[in-house]
């Protein structure tokens, strides 16, 4: 059977890290299954967990009253969810759901932030890696709102 | 070079303001030699009383013929102004002017033996499907074809009921802007599963059309995994007058689009795509 340890070393966030680093993380994590519907984490809701999505496929949503649960992306195999651990109030700013079986590794967000504490070497190399991927998240976010196949007449009499 | 009338034999409406003409030339004409064209040359639809407008083939790659009836060609169209809102008004049995095929079309030939990525976003499928249909017709010797295509919305995809039918033989990630709870695939940006996606660059051609921006975004994830900057081309859509390089309308840095382009290979085109002002 696999370790959380193997898990981990599967999972592209961590390609390329020690072994030594993983296992030393390992502690921090449970490896989990979430059913069609079920949240991973809830706008509001503490914000406990850095989830790894192994596979399987979650909307990332907010809920509009009048208009209920609106997606803002999708995350597939391969990418993570939650970085509201990291910092004070530890607070999830988003719904994250499950649609159809996920299967997910989570990391304890306190756990995770006392061994960054404890070997700043690995803590900065874990906030480059989550700098990249909030950086690719904030560009993806950034052109979605232009609207870019939108017809840029309908653009210009909006503006 | 004089427009030929064509007839449209079949209008559909593929979302709102947004529709693909079939067209036939008109019957005294239907002894000449059918038109004959590349993916992503492209055409001078003339509405009469209103202008012309540059507009790719979305069809059959070498615009097959139908036994004595001339070529059929197909176009997608989004309603943008004058004239593609009097295309638009067209309907079955209306005639209008056509001039081409015009430009520089996909250098299929670059595909063979290699990983091939057809990357589009909105509109930019229509002239990138006649390279599916070649594919789907196995006339391109890549050893493997995989579509990326983004739009807006689920209710913006351009040829829904093909789009299923080409996920039997084509990989697909298909990737909207804005979705709800129905959609099944991807929500966010098509650079999203591009960079996602395990690509061999060495070993890889792509073929890109879509807002200019989105191929700049889509450019850059190709590079940063290797796909070298020979390996991409791109569509590039500018106004258009004459299409035959001679009034200088279409100028791009060195290049006519008209008849240079519109299909670019990225690595001879790379300082002109960052100049602002062209
Ligand atoms: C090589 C080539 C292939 C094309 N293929 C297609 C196609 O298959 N289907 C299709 O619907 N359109 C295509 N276009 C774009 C099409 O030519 C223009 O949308 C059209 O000419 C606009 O004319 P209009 O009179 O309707 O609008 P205009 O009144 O001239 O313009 C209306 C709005 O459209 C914008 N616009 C005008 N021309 C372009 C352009 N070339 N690209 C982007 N925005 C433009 C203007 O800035 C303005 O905001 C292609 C253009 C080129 C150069
Ligand atoms: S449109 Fe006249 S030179 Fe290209």
């Amino acid at each position: 059977m696999k370790t959380i340890a193997d898990l981990l070393h599967e999972h592209p966030f961590f390609h390329g890290l020690e072994e030594c680093d993983l296992q030393f993380l390992a502690s921090c994590g449970e490896n989990c299954v979430y059913h069609d519907g079920d949240y991973l984490a809830q706008e509001n809701n503490p914000a406990n967990h850095f989830f790894l999505i192994r596979s399987g496929r979650v909307t990332v949503e907010t809920f509009v009253p009048n208009r209920g649960a609106l997606c803002l992306l999708t995350l597939h195999g391969g990418d993570i969810f939650g970085w509201s651990w990291l910092f004070p109030p530890y607070i999830s700013a988003f719904d994250a759901r499950a649609q159809g079986d996920v299967r997910s590794l989570r990391l304890g967000g306190e756990c995770l932030r006392n061994k960054c504490e404890e070997d700043p070497k690995l803590g900065f190399e874990l906030m480059k890696r989550f700098a990249k991927i909030a950086t690719e998240r904030l560009q993806s976010a950034r052109i979605q709102l232009l609207d870019i196949y939108g017809s840029p007449s309908a653009q210009s009499h909006a503006t | 070079m004089t427009p030929s009338i064509y007839q449209v034999i079949h209008r559909q409406e593929e979302f709102a303001g947004t529709f693909t003409l079939r067209l036939q030339v008109q019957r005294k004409n239907r002894t000449n030699p059918p038109m004959r064209f590349n993916p992503g040359q492209f055409n001078m639809l003339y509405a009469f009383g209103t202008g012309e407008s540059a507009i790719s083939f979305s069809g059959l790659a070498c615009g097959r013929e139908l036994e004595g009836e001339g070529s059929i060609l197909i176009h997608t169209i989004r309603a943008q102004g004058n004239v593609t809102r009097a295309l638009e008004c067209l309907r079955e049995g209306d005639t209008l002017g056509v001039r081409g095929p015009f430009g520089q079309g996909w250098p299929l030939q670059k595909a063979k033996g290699k990983e091939l990525l057809i990357i589009a976003g909105g509109l930019g499928l229509a002239p990138l499907r006649p390279v599916i249909y070649a594919a789907l017709e196995g006339r391109l010797a890549a050893n493997k074809v995989r579509l990326f295509y983004g739009a807006r919305h689920p209710s913006e995809l351009l040829y829904r009921e093909e789009l299923e039918s080409w996920a039997k033989q084509i990989e697909q990630e298909i990737s909207v802007d804005h979705g709800d709870g129905t959609w099944p695939g991807h929500i966010g940006v098509i650079t999203d599963p591009l960079q996602a996606a395990r690509i061999d660059g060495a070993n890889t051609v792509a073929f890109l059309c879509g807002p200019e921006i989105m191929m700049r975004f889509c450019i850059q994830a190709l590079l940063r995994k290797g796909v070298p900057a020979s390996a991409i081309s791109l569509s590039m859509e500018r106004n258009m007058k004459c299409a035959t390089g001679l009034c200088g309308h279409c100028q791009w840095g060195p290049n006519f689009i008209c008849k240079d382009g519109p299909v670019f290979c990225y690595e001879d085109i790379r300082p002109w795509l960052q100049i602002r002002s062209l």
